[in-house]
């Protein structure tokens, strides 16, 4: 059976290139990072190196890249590293907001606010609109002279939309606050230059740039200070105590020079993909595109179809051998609509038939057709069945 | 109690038993809410307060369809009485077991074929 994966979004595979760069790292230069001899100082510099292709990749300094176990690690550590240092902040009167976020943060932001908050710093949420964008006069409204974190998405995981990231960062640094973004989904899709952008903290995931799983990097521009919240060996310059992941950091380190390399080709090819897909896709009747029609991810495709039940339509698709991925509460393990869909104003009903097809490097044109040739027939015979159906 | 789909639910989800409307139904009973994600329709065809027929339409996640699915198989040709003794355990024991989440919210077989059941009695009743 033709297998199409359409949910990049979700991971990728490692780039045979990428492989080619760790293979050594497991079995033959193994030593320790921080050991003194010649099996530890290859390791090291292999790390070094690596180090500097993520800083490149963002137009920063390599002393600003901290490698980490992932991408949740990374805002993590971003938020409380800094929440911790401004304990002085959570004044019984205040009513904060001590950090504000978005409403459609992937979870490794939301679980993270609602923890501290627990301990007591004030979280503001803001609402986004039908599209998921932030609204920027109410950021700056939002902002209090106690205010010390903005976190706000570079682009979302589901809907793919882009968030206005260079003017929330000249309002962060206007009003002397920091500024973290998760930028997990638009690495490799968007040309990010962190000065350019006022940005202080940026996370990286590996797996989503077709590098290996549990990696990830942290960007912190000089200067800014956060707390560790991984006690140890002292690694990383005492901020994430670990031994490295010699294999891992030279695999992201690798994937981020592809990114330079590839950058423009990807987002050339993904763009004419992600075209014709939306096109034929929206052609069957009563369906729907979920966020922004231009401040799109290059490789995102996020549908609705009236009627229909996402978590009954990906395992159809999956049987004609399409990997794709809904916010349909029905396949999440909390059983609840995904909260990005509730924040753009989607009815529960809405949110459950929806779709996402993420796209990436290897896709072709024959895939994307064979997809909107399969795709209507699913959707038409899980109608059939729908009483919610009468058309 | 799994977390994954059984081979008897994903079978029952790609090859669903007795799906569709039925013209001049005896009873139909429709349960469940599109807000939580699934809705299902039983239509009833009865002779001699037997199940002479049952068809099902249902909106809904791969567990909601399969236990719809099965439902029908199970009770078609039983009495009126015995399908009301029919209930949800049934419905998941026959399928082999439903992950625990979807217990509750997908597992409405039974209360839509006891919907249709009471339908039909009080459709006689008059």
């Amino acid at each position: 059976m033709k297998k199409v994966y359409l949910d990049y979004s979700s991971s990728t595979p490692v780039d045979k290139d990428v492989l080619k760069e760790m293979i050594p790292y497991f079995s033959e230069i193994y030593g320790n990072a921080s050991s003194i001899h010649s099996f530890g100082t290859e390791a090291f510099d292999a790390c070094e190196k690596a180090r500097k292709k993520v800083a490149n990749m963002l137009n920063a300094n390599e002393n600003e890249i901290i490698f980490t176990g992932g991408g949740t690690e990374s805002d993590n550590m971003s938020i409380k590293g800094i929440a911790y240092l401004n304990q002085n902040k959570k004044k019984i009167n205040s009513k904060g907001p001590h950090i504000i976020t978005s409403s459609i943060e992937h979870p490794a932001i939301l679980e993270t606010c609602k923890y501290i908050e627990k301990q007591g710093f004030k979280v503001k949420y803001l609402p986004v609109d039908k599209y998921g964008l932030i609204n920027l006069n109410e950021l700056k409204e939002s902002i209090i002279k106690d205010t010390f974190l903005i976190t706000i998405m570079f682009a979302n995981n589901e809907i793919g939309t882009i968030e206005p990231i260079k003017e929330i960062g000249k309002i962060a640094k206007e009003n002397n606050v920091l500024f973290h973004t998760d930028a997990i989904q638009a690495i490799g899709k968007i040309p990010i230059d962190v000065k350019k952008l006022n940005i202080d903290l940026l996370s990286i995931s590996s797996h989503k740039i077709y590098g290996p799983k549990g990696v990830g990097a942290l960007y912190i521009k000089k200067g800014v200070k956060i707390q560790p919240t991984t006690h140890g060996g002292g690694h990383e310059k005492g901020l994430r105590s670990s031994t490295y992941n010699t294999p891992g950091i030279v695999g992201l380190g690798k994937a981020c020079e592809l990114i330079k390399q590839r950058m423009d080709k990807d987002i050339k090819h993904l763009t004419t993909l992600r075209d014709l897909m939306i096109s034929n896709v929206l052609e069957i009747e009563e369906s729907y595109l979920n966020g922004h029609p231009e401040k799109r991810l290059v490789n995102n495709g996020h549908f609705r179809f009236t009627a229909v039940e996402g978590e009954s339509l990906n395992l159809m698709l999956d049987d004609k051998g399409i990997a794709a991925s809904t916010g349909s509460a029905c396949s999440s393990k909390k059983l609840q609509v995904s909260h990005v869909l509730t924040a753009i104003g989607l009815k529960p009903e809405e949110a459950h038939g929806s779709l996402r097809l993420s796209l990436g490097r290897e896709n072709n044109k024959d895939e994307i057709n064979y997809v909107c040739e399969v795709l209507p027939k699913i959707v038409k015979k899980l109608r059939k069945m729908s009483p919610l159906w009468s058309r | 109690m799994t977390d994954k789909y059984t081979e008897k639910v994903l079978d029952h989800f790609r090859n669903p038993r007795n799906m569709g409307e039925m013209k001049n139904p005896d009873g139909i009973g429709t349960v469940g809410n599109p807000t939580c994600g699934d809705v299902m329709t039983i239509y009833l065809k009865i002779k001699d307060d037997i199940i002479t027929d049952i068809k099902f339409k249902t909106y809904g996640c791969v567990a909601a369809i399969a236990s719809s699915s099965i439902a029908t198989e199970l009770v078609k040709g039983k009495t009126l009485d015995e399908a009301m003794e029919f209930t949800r355990d049934d419905v998941a024991n026959e399928l082999g077991g439903l992950p625990a989440i979807k217990m509750h919210c997908s597992n409405l077989a039974a209360d839509a074929l006891h919907e249709a059941i009471k339908d039909y009695r009080k459709k006689q009743k008059k």
